[in-house]
């Protein structure tokens, strides 16, 4: 059987940043994942990150996808793709397929990097051709330079919402409405306005009531709703589009840390089911870690961070690092955590995270990693 | 090709060169880019139904584009449920809009099941 | 404030914003508007301003200030601001018209000399202007800078164009 130091499962932004910091630390590091290329969902965000000047804001984050790829493979950090992780036994053999056949390898430690999927939401034609997700409209327009639709009906107003509105605007598509339940905006105003002031028309307190056409959408109508989340009849408005993108909320996907037997919280400001895991970012299967949006659903640079925690945490309990070695690297990086997470938007995670620590005694009983040398 | 291509973009810049292929779409010739998705170059030519559900034979095209809900399957040479957002374009293919779970069954010499 | 069910600062809110100049300012220099006004964890602003101009400090939630007296109007930080929320403006001209540059990440591009339409923060159109300029360079990172002439009395008022194309 293929034996590795540590296995990272996930090669996206949380998982490549683990990997990096393991290696850095000394660890042999094997990174499987299921698709063709790296970066998960880096490469697909075009737009400025924010965030401190000191940690990478203000690059796209394409560019940060491409500068840590080139980083993990510096590092002599072994990159499986095409290769899908379906089991985890005994909390070290992970098991894999790739393609025409299943392998195994015997990890020392694991770090789950697995990301979150996208939501759904019913309604009346929400399964015509035309009505997909906003990362799939994402993924279409910036990494196969597709168009998915001309005319498109935006649902959902947080950042996702936002932001992948005014990206379709850039390649090419029109916006013809942002749709939000809430009775405000979601995601960062300075989004928002980007997109009103290229002629997009936001509707807080409306939702989608239905779409129609014959093979395809053709035409959609948005209603008002009410305090009870009931749309009101009468405040109909029909719109003209062929596309409805749905960015209404992203739900971890932790089925191996379910199949590995980690104990779950279910915490609604993370997205759902999350793992339980410690600052050190262990769940309560010892040696297996987590670390990004699988986690806890949150940005692109709080997954990085938190990947680069689960790296250097799971190689000092490899033995790589010492545990003071380990608490000075991590600092730098719990810092900028706390700084992403700061502020009136950050709060849902901060609470999501907070509730997490504080019904800890829920899931487990062990809350420290043992150190290495 | 058409105007769903993004020949040209404000920040990815333009579209990098790949070697054309040509895909069938049932009796249709469909052009297409060397590795990229299946799903892409039916985007492309405008082709909104991937699949019909087995029990009412509604349409069915693209959900999650990562490869992870299972709403874009279609034929592929032959072989029914695959996942056209993430299986990559090959010169001659053949993609069929797929009818519920498909055939199962191959037309070989050997009359296997 | 109506940004969060809109979508869209209004004239009065962004005039009390830190990030705004006072009008005595506006009208004696080219220099920044920084339409920013919410505690988001962010501070490109704040590194690009090589004057000193910008302040958000710590935390870096902080609503950015402007010290209106030290911008020189270069534009870095419009162009860095990952929430293309700054806009420089000059209402040094005599001609009733103003001079606007707004961060451009669209195509194609305006061209030199070309009459556009202008739109407010609501995405209305409120009237026409002339590109006099685009700029793009390396250190843009992709954010092209496109400079308008418009109506003076619309400095406050404008800002995105629409091409007529």
């Amino acid at each position: 059987m293929k034996q590795a130091e540590i296995v990272v499962i996930g090669a996206g932004p949380a998982g490549l940043s683990a990997a990096a910091a393991a290696a850095q630390a000394g660890a042999q590091v094997l990174v499987i994942d299921e698709n063709a290329e790296p970066g998960g969902q880096l490469f697909k965000q075009i737009h400025k990150f924010f965030g401190a000047s000191e940690h990478r804001a203000g690059q796209r984050g394409v560019d940060i996808g491409h500068e840590l790829l080139e980083e993990v493979e510096g590092l002599g950090v072994e990159v499986v793709l095409d290769a899908s992780v379906w089991g985890i036994y005994d909390g070290s053999t992970v098991a894999v397929a790739s393609q025409e056949y299943s392998w195994r390898v015997k990890a020392d430690r694991i770090v789950l990097a697995t990301g979150a999927t996208e939501n759904g939401l019913s309604f009346r034609g929400w399964t015509l051709p035309g009505v997909m997700g906003a990362g799939c409209a994402q993924t279409m327009m910036n990494v196969h330079r597709v168009l998915p639709g001309q005319r498109v009906v935006m649902v959902g107003s947080g950042n996702v919402g936002l932001i992948v509105a005014y990206q379709l605007l850039q390649a090419g598509a029109e916006v013809v409405a942002v749709v939000d339940a809430l009775p405000r905006v979601g995601g960062y105003p300075v989004h928002a306005a980007k997109i009103a002031r290229a002629g997009v028309p936001i509707y807080t307190s409306y939702s989608v009531k239905e779409a129609d056409g014959d093979e395809c959408v053709e035409k959609v109508t948005i209603w008002r709703v009410d305090d009870r989340w009931q749309g009101v009849p009468g405040s109909e408005i029909e719109l003209d589009a062929d596309t409805v993108t749905l960015a209404v909320g992203l739900s971890p996907m932790a089925e191996l840390a379910w199949v590995a037997g980690c104990r779950f919280l279910h915490i609604p400001e993370l997205g759902g089911h999350v793992p339980v895991h410690s600052a050190y970012m262990e769940t309560t299967v010892p040696g297996i870690y987590v670390a990004g949006d699988v986690s806890g659903v949150e940005e692109a640079s709080c997954a990085m961070e938190e990947g680069r925690l689960a790296g250097l945490w799971a190689a000092s309990a490899a033995g790589r690092l010492s545990v003071a070695a380990a608490v000075a690297a991590a600092a730098p990086h719990e810092a900028s955590l706390a700084r992403l997470r700061s502020g009136p938007f950050g709060a849902a995670a901060r609470g999501g995270k907070l509730a997490m620590d504080g019904r800890r005694d829920e899931a487990w009983g062990q809350t420290l990693t043992r150190g290495g040398a | 090709m058409n105007e769903s291509r993004i020949e040209i973009h404000p920040i990815l810049g333009l579209r990098p060169e790949r070697r054309q292929v040509t895909i069938h779409f049932g009796d249709r010739p469909l052009p297409a880019y060397e590795g990229e998705p299946i799903a892409a170059a039916l985007l492309a030519a405008g082709i909104r139904v991937f699949r019909k559900t087995s029990k009412r034979g509604e349409p069915r095209q693209l959900f999650c584009g990562i490869g992870r809900c299972t709403d874009c399957v279609m034929i592929v040479d032959d072989l029914p449920g695959v996942r056209t957002c993430v299986t990559p374009v090959r010169d001659g293919m053949r993609v069929e809009e797929q009818d519920g779970r498909g055939r199962w069954e191959r037309e070989r010499g050997g009359g296997e099941p | 404030m109506s940004i969060l069910e809109d979508g869209y600062f209004t004239l009065e809110e962004v005039l009390a914003l830190p990030g705004c100049p006072s009008p005595e300012a506006m009208r004696g220099r080219r220099v920044a508007v920084v339409e920013c006004g919410h505690e988001l964890p962010c501070n490109p602003c704040e590194t690009a301003c090589k004057a000193g101009a910008l302040t958000v400090g710590t935390p870096i939630t902080n609503v950015p200030k402007i010290d209106a007296a030290c911008c020189d109007g270069c534009g870095i930080c419009m162009v860095d601001c990952p929430g293309l929320a700054i806009f420089i403006l000059d209402l040094t001209r005599d001609d009733g018209r103003a001079e606007l540059w707004l961060p451009y990440e669209f195509l194609p591009l305006p061209e030199m000399g070309e009459a556009v339409l202008l739109r407010d923060r609501a995405g209305s159109v409120v009237g026409e202007g002339q590109v006099t300029k685009v700029r793009q360079a390396k250190r843009f990172d992709r954010t092209a800078v496109v400079q308008v002439l418009v109506p003076e009395e619309l400095a406050m008022t404008v800002r995105a164009i629409a091409l007529r194309r």
